[in-house]
């Protein structure tokens, strides 16, 4: 609730007064925005009619929360940020001030002790003080880490603004050793470190880098072109499906249907982008994604080839480009040509750089796109149209490149998540994937690699952090699942960060052409192009 | 005959529901230049509102008139969906006015999926049935009309009247023109512009809510999901008739609504909404503008 409810605003009144009068507007509007949600409930009776239950506790808790938090931020919180505004504007993400007053040195040093002896002795904790405690001490355990890592970033951040592509290209390589490495020496076997591993390395590692990846394809589209493209899954759903069928069919390599998948996705792409090539701005938006759902439909309906909504199962895996596989029955299977122990984590490791990989493609080709004539003409016709076609830039081409790049990579991801799956079936390639794709990409701000690659890591790492909350049980009891929040924190989050940081989070953008020196530009002064 | 007639019955009330949608996506866009992509979870919401206020007077009453029930359910999800609607152009596009043009895009988005997700953790994810409410059913020539669809087309067209008359011969309605072609010389004319977006948000939302009410008269179920696809069914009815204009909202919700259900009847029922999209995509390529849009004049 970040705006002002009330439109006169009285110069007479305190700060306090004006806050508890916003206090009572914001709760009398959730009053009535959740009387009949939250204060009622609708269920099954025992004959399958509806019946409602009352839940006016829940109600009452909910409209003065809503209360208080619109007083405290009237009241405490908007002053305070317009005082860290004028202080200090050049900071960003933390104000210096608040910073350092967080961040001191003898509560990093007790961070550090706490989360040390905390991890030494955490298979005794339980023994100890029980089981319900233990649990209290494993979320305090995580808020410690979380404390020193932001510590270290805090204290380095000028280092890690000066280096931050190489860090960051560091960490992700380094990452799945790291957890291997961390968890061997939590668990004392590198069985137990592997076995721990996959959790992190693919929920958390492959998730957000095919979300990277396919930020970054749809980034080639609406970033540089301009061109609002709402249903970029309909390529993903084309790749996935491609490496699926011809797969499981002919039983083709992987090495060579992902180019397959990269070229059909492509030519999907140009076949799309001809008919809306005469399109504009919101007219282009709806074609693709009546595009996007008509692929999704013929998927579900198509079921002589696509098996219909059941989907397509035992999709085989990838190999380790011919040479070791990781199928356990296999007489090349890695464990056995290397003389280790068998896991099911290797497999995990080895599509994580595969797809780190990919990513790492996706982003060099882009970037040495830009520089050549065609990524200058994309760009050209992002900022504005007519005079590009006065240029004699030719902007069918122009735009059908774009939108053929852009599919292609969506394709490699595509196929990509087939193989890691094993398993394809249309659920995966609903509207709602294009929306956080889409999203990813603004919320990066536009254009920027490097924001895209931090908000798909917020966004994507944030929601899949959400399902390892079941320390919250024991605070709401059993009943009280979080993973059902996931989707609804996920929306409330684009909204808030996007009134937040209304740009992205990287607002500003490099020029590819510069005469003498390089500066970035606000990409306040860039347009978003009309489609 | 019978079945083509018959067939033109089903297509004027489903297409009577997309348009009563389609009208507040084509507001919005004309007067804010946004797509209002949570349009079709408001429309969600009033059938949510519509069908707790039917079990409420169930609870309450022994028997209530059907035309009283309809009446009461039509207008406290009127007056909710409204706030809803309100709050979220206060709350997530109002900030970000005069911002770049993708940034009320992507609120847009996340209202959507925060919208649907709220009802869905707060009323459970199930469908919910509901007894029906009006089941007359009558035969003309071998035509079977049932009384809902009566009531829907009836309902849809003392609508449009109202609101032609509020838009053509009110001063708000002139307030909401003279926004849509000038927003900044409007406000140097002395028309507050702010109240009149929110007014048009609240316009488009009552409607949205007449139509969940019909939408769940017309099936007796409703799930926190419902509002994904007629939304963007409506959406594309309101692009078919020409984003902006308000005769072609109601004209592209009838056009989606006979392809829809003459589809379904001669082809296959599998097909129906690929249909309405191919035939989006062709109609666009003829005319990029919609039907009845005004052709975007480009100046430099």
């Amino acid at each position: 609730m970040a705006v002002t409810v009330s439109r006169e605003s009285d110069s007479v009144a305190t700060p306090t007064q004006r806050a508890l009068k916003e206090a009572f507007y914001a709760g009398a509007i959730a009053l009535g925005l959740f009387v009949l949600f939250i204060g009622l409930k609708t269920g099954q009776n025992m004959s399958n009619e509806l019946v409602l239950t009352q839940r006016w506790g829940l109600l009452a808790a909910v409209v003065i929360a809503t209360a208080v938090g619109r007083f405290l931020y009237v009241a405490y919180g908007q002053p305070f940020m317009a005082n860290q505004k004028i202080a200090n504007v050049a900071t960003g993400l933390l104000p210096a001030s608040v910073g350092s007053r967080f961040f001191t040195l003898p509560a990093f040093i007790v961070a550090v002790v706490a989360m040390v002896l905390l991890f030494v002795f955490n298979g005794s904790l339980a023994g100890w003080v029980g089981a319900e405690p233990a649990g209290y001490l494993q979320f305090l355990r995580a808020l410690a880490v979380i404390y020193v890592l932001a510590c270290v970033i805090y204290y380095f951040r000028a280092f890690i603004h000066a280096n931050f592509t190489k860090l960051g290209i560091t960490a992700l390589v380094l990452y799945p050793i790291l957890v291997v490495a961390v968890l061997s020496l939590n668990a004392w076997s590198i069985a137990g470190g592997l076995q721990g591993s996959l959790k992190w390395v693919d929920n958390f590692g492959i998730q957000i880098l095919i979300y990277v990846m396919l930020a970054w394809g749809l980034n080639i589209v609406v970033g540089l072109a301009g061109l609002l493209d709402l249903g970029y899954v309909a390529f993903y759903a084309l790749g996935a499906y491609a490496y699926a069928l011809l797969a499981t069919q002919y039983g083709l390599s992987f090495w060579i249907l992902l180019p397959a998948a990269g070229c059909m996705a492509a030519l999907w792409g140009v076949l799309l982008g001809f008919p809306v090539l005469r399109l504009r701005g919101d007219y282009l938006a709806i074609v693709t994604l009546a595009f996007g759902e008509i692929i999704r439909l013929v998927l579900i309906n198509w079921r002589e080839v696509t098996n219909g909504s059941a989907g397509i199962s035992g999709i085989p895996k990838v190999s380790f480009f011919g040479l070791m596989t990781f199928n356990v029955s296999d007489p090349n299977y890695i464990a056995k040509v290397l003389h280790i122990a068998t896991s099911s984590a290797y497999y995990k490791i080895f599509l994580y750089y595969l797809i780190l990989g990919l990513c790492l493609l996706t982003a060099f080709v882009t970037i040495r796109l830009r520089r050549l004539p065609v990524g200058r003409a994309w760009e050209a016709l992002r900022e504005d149209e007519i005079a590009c076609r006065s240029l004699g830039i030719n902007t069918t081409t122009t735009k059908l490149t774009a939108f053929a790049t852009g599919a292609m990579f969506g394709g490699f991801a595509g196929s990509f998540f087939a193989a890691r799956q094993g398993f394809v079936s249309p659920e995966s390639f609903v509207f709602l994937e294009s929306a956080i794709i889409l999203a990813i990409v603004v919320l990066g701000g536009m254009g920027s690699l490097v924001g895209i690659a931090v908000a798909a890591m917020v966004m994507i790492g944030g929601t899949e952090a959400l399902r390892e909350l079941d320390f919250l049980k024991q605070i709401f009891g059993p009943d009280f699942t979080p993973e059902l929040y996931r989707m609804l924190l996920f929306g409330m989050a684009m909204v808030i960060v996007m009134l937040w940081k209304p740009r992205g989070f990287v607002g500003s953008r490099e020029p590819t052409a510069f005469l003498k020196e390089r500066r970035a530009v606000s990409s306040s002064f860039t347009k978003e192009g009309h489609g | 005959m019978q079945y083509f007639v018959q067939q033109l019955i089903n297509g004027l009330t489903l297409g009577s529901i997309y348009g009563l949608i389609a009208i507040g996506y084509t507001m919005v866009y004309g007067i804010i230049g946004m797509i209002n992509f949570a349009h079709g979870d408001i429309f969600m919401v009033g059938a949510f509102t519509a069908l707790i206020v039917f079990l409420i007077l169930g609870a309450l009453f022994y028997s209530v008139p059907v035309v009283i029930a309809l009446l009461v359910m039509m207008i406290v999800a009127m007056l909710l969906t409204s706030l809803y609607n309100w709050t979220i152009e206060k709350v997530a596009y109002r900030p970000l006015r005069g911002s770049f043009r993708l940034a009320p895009l992507i609120t847009a988005i996340g209202m959507s999926i925060a919208l649907s997700n709220f009802v869905q953790v707060t009323q459970g994810p199930r469908n919910k049935p509901i007894p029906p409410m009006v089941s007359q059913v009558y035969n003309i020539n071998g035509v079977s009309v049932s009384l809902k669809q009566i009531i829907i087309v009836i309902v849809t067209a003392l609508l449009l009247v109202v609101f032609w008359y509020l838009v053509n011969k009110t001063s708000l309605g002139r307030a909401q023109r003279a926004c849509e072609q000038d927003r900044k010389m409007a406000a140097l004319l002395g028309i507050d512009v702010d109240r009149t977006i929110s007014i048009t948000f609240i316009m488009g939302a009552s409607l949205a809510a007449v139509a969940g009410t019909l939408f769940l008269m017309y099936y007796g179920v409703v799930a926190f999901s419902d509002g994904f696809v007629p939304g963007v069914k409506a959406f594309t009815a309101a692009v078919l008739g020409g984003i902006g204009s308000l005769p072609g909202a109601v004209l592209g919700g009838l056009l989606i609504g006979f392809i829809e259900s003459m589809w379904s009847a001669y082809f296959s029922i599998d097909y129906k909404d690929v249909a309405a999209f191919s035939i989006l995509a062709i109609v666009l390529i003829f005319l990029p503008s919609g039907i009845l849009g005004r052709p975007e004049v480009e100046k430099v």
